[in-house]
């Protein structure tokens, strides 16, 4: 096992207060190691995506140490957090978050704008399958292609960890798994760490690691030794 | 490369043009209307003051009984003053084919040779009368041509008791009768007042003045003190009946003509902010309820690793772009419109020249007001949105609470449909929300219920003057003091079916350093025709001592009722007198002060004297008693309220009053914009509920109901808010509009509201009809995925 991405200890997460305070996290312990596909797997409702906007710099712990290599994220500053996520990370989310009002290729400039390395534009498209509709807005695309550009949008900076929140929740298996062929590739060719979350449990099956998660804690985690391409995926 | 973000600002405003146009509309007008009317008076007082330097108008005016020439030599050696032009003036009286009654006029004479020094006039048409020519004369412009006379044309005069006939030669315009009126009148009226001017020979034959004058007219050095100039020259012209030396702060035309561009001054300074001020919070309203309706992409950029600060330039940027091009057009638009109104009111005002000058502190206060009202907006909305974290600012935003419209839901169930259950829903649970569109609309009310009122005040300020103050027909005046006998000739002419004595004393009136030139008024016990009423309009009984002044005179004078005032008599034996102010009365046309006609007699120790009558008479025998007056010799001049009246409702519709119209063109179109704005906002907050419920098969009538219903609602809840606002908004235009001739009052109407309502009504329909369209042309599919 490589070196540790992400660390946690004792997370928890409590959502307003008093009666109705809901508690997503309840002390997580936690290594993520760098470099691997990694999957999160649980009913909806457990903590998952809360856990991934925490390590992904969007939200913050109620309590408990998140560390990203020697950086600790629950000590930061905004500012830091904000430097954090446009250095390292790329997002892509279950419901595409695209600017409308911007096509293709402008949103993924959006991002290669304040990236310190970035792939071109066209050519982050070009991987996802997009080459021809750089210039489509969102609404002139199908749920499939809108994911695909947030993927494009998402790996065009090479961050060092990419998030995705049920990518494939929306589209279907066909397009579904062409989508996780990209996040892949990604992994292969840039060495990037994939942190999924997911609820389609056959999914796991590409993963290096999977999180079991339930009731705002983990279950068990389970390595994969055979690790399947996507193609091979049936959901 | 262009960055993406500028692409996403150019899209989003051209998305929202609709809307943008609106708020920049609504700040263009606010804008345009604050350029306007600086740069209107800085151009007419600009103007005013070139014209009379460039026609060398007196500083000092000083009308004598009869001083030789020789006078005018130790005139100008009083220190301070550098130029001496005597005259001689007098008044005459103007046969005009047609017209039974005679016109009052006044005759000036020019030098023979050469041009006056001082007072000169400008000649529009013809030539100078010849010296040695004593027929020859000139007439002045505006009479002229309310009579249709010109050069070449002839008219028959009284001069002194000789009845005459003249040549014109010319037509002329002078700085010193911008403004004329009938003596013992306020409102000037070009028709009723006409200007002669003649050499100095011929007019000196007639009044029995060679080798004399009866004006002085005087330029002070930069340097001079004016009131020791005043005090040295009636020092001077004491022996020889000196009336009195007074400024031309004091001169009629000039004071006429300063006071209505003062009046414009004071709409100029108290009008434009109040509109600035509603046109600055709408904005605020909009730019806020847009950034927040850009939460989710905001928390995305925050997401990808956009700091506070590049996301918060973007979004003061687009803020920018809307102020900044509506501030722009604004003063563009007030450039425009001022030019076009300098252009009537120069015309108005008689000025042969226009001086136009802008005034560059007017752009950047209002688009510096634009600027800082919009980005208020915006930042405190987008400070709101920065304490969230991305992935709170992400989720769809603020959670519906329910619980609490759940309750009444369940009473209120039975007897609502779905569609009138959501707008409740919406209304109840987003009361921010709804209190901004309130208060937006209510604000559009407000203009509107303020504008009408001052309309009504204009209509108020006529009929009280004309209906309630003064119920004669005819005013009479005499040619000087004459015994109370006199009414009773008056009253034995067949048709005269009342008059009342009125005995008219010219008078400074001075308290402390303020000083007021004018007429006081002596009216008789339980007058029925012209009286004094107090606030509530009821007849004040004038006392037996002190004088009672109308309100605008005690605020001008800084008195109250038991201070003393000093009175300058400026007839007869011209006694200085200390008086007490008895109170004070409710005018609003002109500042009167008024003193029982006996109490005034006695003090001036002239017993039974009056100047002139007011009448009620028969309509039917009007031209015989005209004529009848024409022949009394008593008789100086006869004015009929219905002609005053005419000439006062014109000074309104042209004057500085004139500009209410293109206020309450401002008015409307801010409150247009407010209203269809709220519905913009509604429509873009909802456009995505809209389409589910078309989806989920609500007709286009149910959907449109969704979003109109709560529209409705919302502007009948403004209104009455606004009217409220209104009320008090109506005080502050009120006293804009209000100039030292005449005051306009706010009074509370019940009409004027109704039509208010009816605008802001109007504006909602027409708003909502706007935004039903757009809602059923609506790409269902697309507002399904796009998130706006
Ligand atoms: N902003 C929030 N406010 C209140 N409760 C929240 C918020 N976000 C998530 N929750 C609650 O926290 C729990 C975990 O949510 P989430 O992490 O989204 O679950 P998952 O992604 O596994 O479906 C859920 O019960 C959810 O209702
Ligand atoms: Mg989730």
């Amino acid at each position: 096992m490589t070196e540790a991405a992400y660390t946690t200890k004792g997370l928890t997460k409590v959502y307003g207060e008093g009666r109705s305070a809901v508690h997503a996290l309840r002390g997580v312990d936690l290594e993520i190691p760098a470099g691997e596909v990694i999957v999160l797997l649980g009913p909806s409702g457990s903590g998952k995506s809360t856990l991934l906007n925490i390590i992904g710099g969007l939200d913050r712990g109620t309590e408990g140490l998140v560390q990203f290599r020697d950086q600790r994220l629950d000590e930061m500053k905004d500012a830091e957090l904000t430097r954090y996520r446009r250095n390292h990370v790329g997002f892509v989310f279950q419901f595409y978050n695209l600017m409308p009002s911007l096509t293709a290729r402008e949103n993924v400039e959006l991002v290669t704008e304040i990236a310190a390395d970035p792939m071109d534009p066209d050519e982050a498209l070009a991987l996802v399958g997009l080459k021809e509709r750089t210039d489509h807005f969102p609404a002139q695309l199908s749920g499939g292609e809108q994911q695909r550009v947030a993927i494009a949008r998402a790996i065009a900076k090479q961050p060092d960890v990419l998030f995705c929140d049920e990518p494939t929740g929306a589209l279907d298996s066909q397009t579904g798994r062409s989508v996780l062929r990209v996040l892949a590739d990604v992994n292969e060719r840039l060495g990037s760490t994939v942190l999924m979350v997911t609820h389609a449990a056959s999914q796991a099956q590409m993963a290096d690691r999977v999180i079991h998660f339930a009731d705002g804690d983990i279950r068990e985690i389970v390595e994969n030794r055979k690790k399947l391409a996507p193609e091979e995926i049936e959901w | 490369m262009v960055s993406p973000l500028d692409h996403k600002l150019l899209r989003d405003l051209w998305r929202m043009k609709g809307q943008a146009t609106a708020i920049g509309a609504v700040i263009a007008v606010g804008v345009l209307m604050l350029v306007m009317m600086t740069g209107l008076t800085a151009s007419l007082s600009e103007t005013r003051d070139a014209y009379y330097d460039r026609y060398r108008l007196a500083d000092v005016f000083v009308p004598v009984a009869r001083a030789p020439e020789r006078l005018a030599s130790r005139l100008a050696e009083i220190p301070g003053v550098s130029a001496v032009e005597t005259r001689v003036e007098g008044r005459a009286l103007i046969d005009l084919p047609g017209q039974v009654l005679p016109v009052q006029a006044q005759a000036v004479s020019l030098p023979d040779r050469g041009r006056p020094s001082l007072n000169d006039v400008f000649l529009t048409a013809g030539r100078m009368p010849a010296s040695g020519r004593p027929d020859e004369i000139l007439l002045l412009q505006s009479f002229a041509f309310a009579h249709g006379l010109r050069p070449g044309d002839t008219l028959r005069a009284t001069m002194n008791g000789a009845r005459r006939g003249f040549d014109i030669v010319g037509l002329a315009q002078s700085p010193e009768f911008l403004y004329t009126t009938a003596p013992g009148e306020l409102v000037p009226d070009d028709a009723r007042f006409g200007v002669i001017w003649m050499g100095r020979s011929g007019l000196a034959a007639a009044y029995d003045m060679a080798g004399a004058f009866n004006e002085a007219l005087i330029g002070l050095s930069p340097e001079a003190s004016e009131d020791a100039v005043l005090a040295a020259v009636d020092r001077l012209l004491e022996p020889y009946g000196g009336a009195g030396a007074y400024g031309l702060a004091d001169q009629f035309s000039n004071r006429f003509v300063s006071e209505e561009i003062s009046g414009l001054e004071a709409a100029a300074v108290g009008v434009p902010p109040i509109f600035l001020a509603v046109a600055a919070f709408l904005l605020y309203i909009v730019i806020s309820r847009m950034v927040q309706s850009e939460r989710e992409e905001i928390g995305l950029m925050k997401a990808f690793g956009y700091t506070n600060t590049e996301v918060g330039a973007h979004y003061f940027k687009l803020i920018l772009a809307i102020a900044v091009g509506g501030a722009l057009a604004g003063c563009l638009g007030g450039i425009a419109a001022g030019r076009a109104l300098i252009g009537v009111y120069t015309a108005y005002f008689k000025f042969p020249f226009l001086v136009f000058q802008l005034d560059p502190a007017s752009f950047v206060t209002g688009v510096t007001v634009s600027i800082l009202s919009a980005s208020a907006g915006g930042l405190f909305v987008l400070r709101r949105v920065f304490a969230l974290t991305p992935a709170t600012a992400m989720r769809a935003p603020a959670p519906p609470n329910f619980s609490r419209t759940g309750r009444i839901g369940h009473s209120l169930n039975r007897f609502l449909d779905q569609p009138s259950r959501m707008v409740l829903r919406r209304l109840t649970r987003q009361p921010g929300r709804m209190a901004g569109s309130i208060i937006g609309i209510a604000s559009g009310m407000a203009l509107s219920v303020a504008m009408i009122t001052i309309y009504a005040g204009f209509d108020r300020t006529i009929d009280l003057t004309f209906s309630v103050v003064d119920r004669s027909d005819v005013t009479v005046s005499f040619t000087h003091p004459v015994s109370d006998k006199t009414l009773f000739e008056l009253v034995r002419l067949p048709g005269v079916e009342r008059a009342e004595p009125v005995r008219n004393v010219s008078v400074v009136l001075r308290h402390g350093l303020e000083s007021h030139r004018g007429v006081l008024i002596g009216l008789p016990d339980r007058p029925e025709l012209n009286r004094a009423l107090d606030a509530d309009m009821a007849p004040i009984a004038l006392p037996e001592r002190g004088v009672v002044l109308s309100d605008v005179l005690a605020e001008m004078l800084g008195v109250a009722p038991g201070d003393m005032l000093s009175m300058d008599v400026r007839e007869g034996r011209q006694p200085l007198l200390q008086i007490p102010v008895a109170g004070t009365a409710q005018t609003l046309l002109g500042s009167p002060a008024y003193m029982d006609m006996e109490a005034l007699n006695r003090t001036l120790r002239e017993p039974g004297r009056v100047s002139g009558a007011y009448l009620t008479i028969d309509e039917a025998q009007a031209d015989a008693i005209y004529a009848a007056l024409q022949d009394m010799p008593t008789v100086a001049g006869v004015s009929l309220k219905s002609q005053a009246r005419d000439a006062f409702v014109r000074l309104m519709n042209q004057g500085a009053g004139a500009i209410r119209y293109v206020m309450g063109a401002i008015a409307f179109i801010i409150t247009f914009g407010i209203v269809y704005n709220a519905a913009r906002i509604a429509l873009a907050e909802r456009s995505r509920d809209l389409a589910s419920l078309r989806v989920i098969g609500f007709s286009k009538g149910e959907a449109a109901f969704v979003l109109l219903g709560e529209l409705a609602v919302v502007t009948v809840i403004a209104l009455p808010v606004g009217a409220a606002l209104g009320y008090y908004l109506s005080f502050g235009i009120a006293a804009g509009f209000s100039t030292d001739l005449y005051q306009i009052p706010a009074v509370f109407d019940p009409v004027s509201y109704g039509q208010a309502t009816l605008v802001v009504l109007g504006a909602a329909l027409v708003s909502g009809g706007l935004v039903k369209r757009e809602l059923d042309h609506a790409d269902l599919i697309e507002a399904l995925k796009t998130r706006e």
